[in-house]
């Protein structure tokens, strides 16, 4: 079987408590709320209007017999439920967010203004092009930045996600290999054991095999195994690499193993969900990448996509660019015009991924930020969330064990080795949320035992960062005594710890309405 | 009957021609709850190293490949709605399928409950 050994325990944990009980369940200004249908009925409603005279049913019998059950709620208390869930909530806008691979920065409200300018919010995917020739205006800017940044000829924009841009890189090189006869022989695509886990997703989706190359001490690709797995090279479709890697580091043979890789008669994609750390700095068109996807929702704000879709165009060189995706604009010079069908001067292309164009409000939030940043500003970007993260491992590597030596690029990774004997990474991950911060991403990379990955991003400033860190530290500490109260926290959360295992085993995914009986004896 | 083990860690406890299979106590171990097993079904073929189940737990999913090459002839159904049972009992009431072997000198390859004792230990 395939073994993890992550090391994250599951099994149900030591009760957290409660500092202390109330009688209403809040705890201060900390609301309790319940179900919308328990505090929901059917005899109240928020909308009180007289049922209209002379009505007369004309649905011929086929009339619901039996009550829907959807509960009624007045208006302050339908209000006042949502304002109690979203005062649950975590979010960048309320504090610093370390989740690592997520690069959770501020979203800066310019983009927000512009994404709603109606030009932009309120046109329709199948109005007429000549109707909306601005926003492929905009489409094609945000296109010349992106081929800009990245050194590479061509860009694919319609892809809705940094997996779904995955998707499109690979997609474009089984083209590459079908164009070429080869697709029934290059089969073997190698994948860093570090990888995100939609690079061999989206590897086999396309029909591969996935190899997996092992990382070194210094958590960097082995370039003695990655020799090792191309001395057979007849059936080498490519390599999936993210630079920087998941485990916060430049791969630094990064030109070697995209020569490698060519003289092999295969393909370089490049993961760019890290692209934040690295963007104005370097261009990937230099290292001999053959396809990156690029987080628009990442790099160029509006982290998680703002709830979604987010949006993956993937950059594609001399090699791939006559099998990308329709659809996409050309620039007439006169005008814009979308290029919709594969055919024609699109005949080459793998064909389409989405309905429609892409995801708009993304492009235009990503534009805002280039144009507001400018070309020196986004090279500070990367700067700063470097720096950044190498602050953030200056100040714990002191108290927690840092998984690899040097500096870090924009994210640090810490191991569990620190801990004392029965102190487990989520104890230290649940006890930050006492300190009020969201957890860092845990047990991710795979490589590392314990994992802990921490990416402030370039948002922080250096007092906030300190915060973090002091109450980072005193966790650490906490962890490094063994202080078995650790394995209780949260206790100043809405809920302490819950059940994993029994949540997995025995999940409730429906509300049942209490018995009768049980309602008669209330 | 004797027990054999893969570096992969399944065991397969072998009785004449017919196999029982599931995953080791490490294994078991190491995964922690599982919740959620998926068996082969009767009649289906497998060779050796074919991904033949899955499991769950709560941090991890993991197929579970075919010790030997064989034909299942029954799968271990009480595992779907008990999958506790494999961190429970692993080497016992925890088994996955039953096999038909092809080939016996198959299991030459595997080790015995000392080595795959040993080979654990440098884990």
């Amino acid at each position: 079987m395939t073994m993890q050994r992550i090391g994250r325990p599951t099994a149900p944990i030591l009760g957290g408590g409660n500092a202390m009980e109330t009688r209403s369940g809040s705890r201060g200004l900390q609301q309790r709320e319940d179900l919308i249908f328990e505090i929901g009925s059917a005899d109240k409603t928020g909308v009180d209007l007289p049922a209209p005279a002379g009505r007369k049913d004309r649905l011929g019998g086929v009339a619901r017999k039996v009550d829907t059950g959807l509960p009624g709620l007045t208006e302050p208390e339908a209000v006042r439920h949502y304002m109690r869930l979203s005062q649950k909530n975590y979010a960048i806008d309320l504090g610093l967010f370390p989740l690592g691979s997520c690069t959770m920065k501020h979203n800066p409200r310019l983009n927000e203004k512009a994404a709603r300018i109606p030009g932009f919010a309120d046109i329709h995917p199948m109005q007429p092009q000549s109707t909306v020739q601005g926003a492929l205006e905009l489409i094609d800017e945000l296109a010349t930045w992106l081929t800009t940044l990245t050194g590479m000829p061509a860009v694919a924009m319609s892809p809705k996600a940094g997996a779904h841009g995955e998707l499109c890189g690979m997609l474009a090189i089984r083209e590459a290999l079908i164009a070429r006869g080869e697709a029934d022989t290059r089969k073997r695509v190698l994948v860093p054991a570090s990888a995100h886990g939609t690079n061999p997703a989206t590897a086999i989706q396309c029909g591969f095999v996935v190899d997996e190359i092992k990382a070194d001490a210094r958590g960097r690709v082995d370039m003695e195994d990655l020799r090792g797995k191309l001395e057979d090279t007849h059936d080498v479709a490519g390599i999936m690499l993210t630079n920087p890697n998941t485990c916060g580091l430049f791969e630094t043979d990064i030109r070697t193993i995209a020569d490698l890789i060519h003289d092999a008669g295969g393909y370089f994609y490049c993961d760019g969900a890290n692209f934040n750390a690295i963007v104005g700095r370097v261009r990937p068109g230099d290292l001999g990448v053959d396809a990156m996807h690029i987080n628009l929702h990442k790099t160029f704000s509006t982290p998680h996509g703002g709830g979604g879709p987010g949006s993956g165009p993937t950059v594609l060189s001399e090699a791939l660019a006559p099998y990308a995706p329709v659809p996409y604009v050309v620039n007439e010079g006169d005008g814009f015009r979308l290029i919709e069908e594969a055919e024609g001067e699109a005949a080459e292309s793998f064909g389409r991924m989405v309905a429609f164009h892409g995801q708009m409000g993304m492009f235009v939030r990503a534009l805002a930020y280039m144009l507001s940043h400018g070309a020196d500003g986004l090279k500070q970007v990367a700067e700063d969330a470097v720096l950044n993260a190498n602050y953030v491992q200056a100040r714990l590597k002191d108290v927690m064990t840092p998984a690899f030596d040097g500096y870090c690029m924009h994210e640090a990774l810490f191991s569990d080795a620190f801990t004392a004997d029965g102190i487990e990474t989520i104890d230290i991950a649940k006890a930050l949320i006492d300190e009020g911060y969201h957890p860092m991403t845990m047990y991710f990379p795979l490589v590392v035992h314990g994992a802990m990955l921490i990416e402030p991003t370039e948002t922080e400033s250096k007092q906030e960062l300190d915060r973090f860190c002091d109450a980072l530290i005193g966790i650490a500490e906490r962890a490094a005594e063994g202080d078995e109260s650790l394995k209780g926290a949260p206790y100043l959360a809405p809920h302490s710890r819950l059940d994993e295992t029994q949540a997995a085993r025995k999940p409730i995914l429906k509300w049942t309405p209490p018995a009768p009986a049980a309602i008669a004896a209330e | 009957m004797s027990t054999y083990y893969t570096e992969d860690h399944e065991w397969i406890a072998v009785d004449g021609d017919v196999g029982t299979v599931g995953i080791t106590k490490y294994a078991a171990e190491q995964l922690g709850d599982v919740v959620f097993v998926e068996v082969p079904e009767g009649g289906a073929t497998y060779a050796k190293g074919d991904d033949m189940a899955v499991v769950e737990s709560v941090k991890a999913a993991s197929d579970v490949y075919a010790p030997v090459t064989g034909d299942v002839i029954e799968g271990n159904g009480e595992l779907a709605d008990a999958p506790e049972t494999v961190n429970e009992d692993p080497e016992g009431k925890g088994w996955f399928c039953k096999l038909k072997l092809s080939s016996a000198c198959e299991l030459t390859g595997l080790m015995d409950a000392e080595a795959y004792k040993a080979y654990c230990k440098e884990l």
